[in-house]
């Protein structure tokens, strides 16, 4: 289903590469879709229509940013709204200074309660407490059986009586602390919200426990009616989270989401399936992910976004060894290695490379990167592609442009030009080249006929360290996996002062 | 914005987007667009939605309607031409005839079989209740205090006893003792589960081996359930070949819109609702009060 969204958006956004941005009926065309996905995964109408404003006036001010293509790029805005509105703070339990920590669970008829009461208690005593579990369901018949029968299999006790449920909560209360159990964990009726004697009962319950967490016990199938349902309960009891049910089928899940959106409050818990093992602590991004319809799309995301870096950082480098490597390129090769973190970090993890580069480490600080890249923005895309035409009025232009000496920019392109030559050779050696450092493969394999220069077409580039002498690979990790480090030839490419 | 205004907007939504539709004296954009979301609001789902007011706008073209509340009956209309005439009885033509009750966890089938095993034993049927459901906690015990309230009753197996076999056995006592019917419980699953819904497969094989027969394969779907209830209703049919709906928990706030999708795609109809958890709180399905429902104003 992310798959088909992604393949209309890419329908839908085929012929906008081009552009700087998208248009405000593209954007308007795609929110369409949007809205549909959303309400197929039962997310509510009401937060729909907000996360489609949110989303219309992202996508219309973003620049599209030539890393993913525009559909990936509106998916990539829906999740990080989708995941804003889950929150990703994980709910901390802490416990109460004076015991019994109090936990009271609500909700609808068959919500999952009476199970995720019995999970609870499991989790509870694996984290070192004691838990005592009250049985408040007497209307149902044989719950109270259900819930001896769970806890039986966690060796749980369970207090209940005859009665009902506010005296049975009361009781179960001085039963902890006559016991001396920590955690009391209290399971209730189901019940709908629109009940006005039960939700009066459950708030009853509420009052006499005093309970420290209150959560309703949600099933991820829910519908439209959900952010109902939420807002009736927080209204009776203050909820402190949400326990999300059934997470095993193959529901969407987005009723959560809207609960979320229109209650505020988080999702503390998931429960997968019906053994007391199956709660786990909820992760938003999963879940957003989900909505969308399947599949982990933030890896997706990454992995486009991956293949992108890799294509270019691949292009660039065979047009290193074509003699045609531009100045765009250096300065592409550049912010990459700033994303890697501080320069001299990123140089001290590629192997063989950090003693060399010690003396150099000043010069190549982030201050000196920022002059770099000042000056080769103040070029025009002529000059990038070809520093040659660069003369002397040119040069003193661009020094004015960025703020820099013109003897830097003489030494920028001299350098780079030497760099280019260089490469141009390396290229041209051909399989005599073979073995050495930049040639091998990721695992320090060898592989053959590496360094070849291509006339056209997409370049494969055997090694993922290759990209720029002095600068490490395009990726630590590349880099890191250079076969031999001592073959490997750092160079003084990078220009100096 | 408070809590109890958001709450108010919340609850009053489907209701608001109605009495606007109805108060307006022209039909216009904002009327498709309102009672498009007055649709979702029910969980009808947007296909179906766009489905029925594409032949509502049909009519309004042929009719000259210009008034939002003729708008509005003729989107009744419109539904309830869809629902009407289909057979919404349940079969006992075989003796003893068995009733399979399947659906997720928690959606009432336990309950429904109580509620319609009290139905027929009031109509003078006897019938033995399947105690199917050998995994949850205390389910046949559950069925149990139901067959006692129901006046039925039950034949159990032993705590993780082969579903098919439980079934099997309850449809041999009944036709020992010449009992009419036969209500076989099944434990929840979620139709992910691929063991659990060959498993399923397997009871339905199973009951037609003995001296009975499956007249009816009834899907209990939650009024609460959104847009998965149409993937729950393919998957049901295809593991066990359903032969009907049951709609539980219309007390609520949901309208159970889901359902329409499901008739009206997979051709399988609604029998009963659940408008209550008491014993006399399951009442054939009609399609008239169902429409009704679903646009009742808000309170
Ligand atoms: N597949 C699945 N089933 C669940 C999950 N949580 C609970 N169930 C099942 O859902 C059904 C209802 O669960 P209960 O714990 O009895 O629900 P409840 O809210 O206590 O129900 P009432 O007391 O009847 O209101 C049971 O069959 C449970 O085994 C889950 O995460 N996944
Ligand atoms: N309000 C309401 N509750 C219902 C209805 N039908 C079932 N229930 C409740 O839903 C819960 C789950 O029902 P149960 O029969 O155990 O579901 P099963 O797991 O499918 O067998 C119980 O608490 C029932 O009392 C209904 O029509 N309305
Ligand atoms: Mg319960
Ligand atoms: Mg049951």
């Amino acid at each position: 289903m992310f798959e088909n969204l992604t393949n209309r958006f890419e329908v839908i956004l085929r012929n906008i590469r081009g552009k700087g941005r998208l248009g405000p009926d593209e954007v308007e065309v795609v929110l369409r879709e949007i809205r549909v996905a959303l309400l197929d995964a039962d997310v509510h109408l009401g937060v729909v229509q907000t996360l489609q404003d949110r989303i219309r006036e992202r996508a219309l001010g973003e620049e599209l940013s030539g890393v993913l293509n525009p559909g990936q790029q509106v998916v990539r805005i829906v999740l990080e709204e989708l995941t804003g509105i889950l929150g990703g703070e994980t709910m901390p339990i802490t416990f109460a200074s004076k015991p019994p920590t109090v936990v009271l669970l609500a909700g609808l008829q068959g919500s999952g309660k009476t199970t995720a009461s019995a999970k609870l208690a499991r989790w509870f005593k694996a984290n070192g407490r004691n838990p005592l579990l009250v049985g408040a369901d007497l209307d149902r018949p044989a719950a109270v059986e259900q819930l001896r029968t769970l806890a039986g299999r966690i060796d749980v006790p369970v207090f209940s009586q005859p009665g009902d449920p506010v005296s049975v909560a009361a009781a179960g209360l001085v039963e902890a602390r006559r016991l001396g159990r920590d955690v009391l964990i209290c399971d209730t009726a189901g019940r709908l919200a629109i009940d006005d004697d039960l939700m009066a009962e459950v708030a009853r319950i509420a009052a006499v426990l005093e309970p420290h967490y209150t959560f309703l016990v949600l099933d991820a199938m829910t519908g439209q009616d959900a952010v109902n349902v939420a807002e009736a309960f927080h209204q009776r009891l203050e909820l402190d989270a949400v326990v999300l049910t059934k997470l095993d089928g193959d529901a969407r899940g987005g009723a959560a989401l809207s609960v979320r959106e229109v209650v505020g409050r988080p999702i503390a818990f998931a429960s997968t399936g019906e053994a007391l093992e199956d709660l786990e602590p909820f992760h938003p991004d999963r879940l957003a992910s989900r909505i969308l319809g399947m599949g982990d799309i933030e890896t997706l995301i990454e992995k486009a976004e991956e293949t992108f870096e890799k294509e270019q950082a691949e292009a660039a480098a065979a047009r290193m060894l074509e003699g045609t490597f531009t100045l765009d390129d250096f300065l592409e090769q550049l912010r990459q290695i700033r994303r890697m973190g501080p320069v001299g970090d990123v140089m001290q993890m590629v192997p063989g490379l950090g003693q060399q580069i010690q003396g150099a480490e000043a010069e190549l600080d982030e201050h000196r990167i920022d002059r770099i890249e000042g000056i080769i923005h103040s070029m025009t895309p002529d000059e990038r592609t070809d520093p040659d035409v660069i003369d002397g009025s040119r040069r003193a232009r661009i020094a004015a442009g960025s703020g820099t000496q013109v003897s830097e920019v003489s030494r920028l392109v001299r350098q780079f030009r030497e760099m280019r030559k260089l490469m141009k050779q390396m290229g041209g050696a051909g399989s005599k080249g073979r073995g050495r450092g930049p040639k091998r493969g990721r695992k320090g394999r060898r592989q053959g006929g590496g360094g070849r220069t291509t006339p056209s077409g997409p370049v494969k580039v055997q090694n993922k360290g290759l990209a720029l002498p002095g600068l490490g690979g395009h990726g630590v990790e590349g880099a890191q996996d250079l076969g031999n480090p001592g073959t490997f030839e750092p160079g003084g490419f990078l220009p100096r002062s | 914005m408070t809590l109890r205004t958001r709450l108010g907007r919340a609850r009053e939504a489907l209701g608001a987007r109605l009495a606007d539709v109805r108060g307006r004296d022209e039909v216009d954009a904002a009327t498709w667009d309102e009672l498009e979301e007055a649709l979702i609001l029910a969980d009808v789902g947007v296909s179906m939605s766009t489905a029925l007011l594409a032949r509502v706008r049909e009519r309004v073209g042929a009719d000259g309607v210009s008034d939002g509340a003729d708008v509005i009956d003729l989107l009744k209309a419109e539904i309830i031409g869809r629902l009407d005439g289909v057979d919404r009885s349940l079969s006992e033509r075989a003796s003893p005839s068995v009733w399979l009750f399947v659906g997720v966890n928690g959606v009432g089938k336990t309950t429904t079989i109580g509620r319609l095993g009290h139905l027929r034993v009031s109509a003078g049927r006897s019938v033995v209740f399947a105690a199917g459901d050998t995994y949850r906690a205390a389910a046949v015990e559950q069925l149990g205090l139901w067959a006692e309230r129901a006046g039925a009753t039950v034949v159990r197996g032993a705590e993780g006893a082969d579903p098919s076999s439980v079934v099997f056995d309850a449809i041999e006592h009944a036709a020992a003792r010449g009992a009419d019917l036969v209500l076989a419980d099944t434990a929840g699953r979620v139709h992910t589960r691929r063991n659990l819904m060959d498993e399923l497969a397997k009871v339905r094989r199973v009951a037609e081996k003995g001296a009975g027969s499956v007249t009816e394969t009834l899907l209990v779907l939650d009024a609460t359930t959104g847009q998965n209830g149409l993937v729950q209703a393919r998957q049901f049919t295809e593991a066990a070949d359903v032969t009907g709906l049951i709609l539980t928990k219309l007390d609520g706030s949901a309208r159970g819109g889901i359902v329409l999708a499901v008739e009206g795609e997979l051709g399988i109809p609604v029998k009963f609702v659940g408008v209550g958890e008491g014993l006399d709180d399951l009442v054939p399905f009609d399609p008239g009060e169902f429409v009704d429902a679903l646009f009742e104003m808000g309170e």
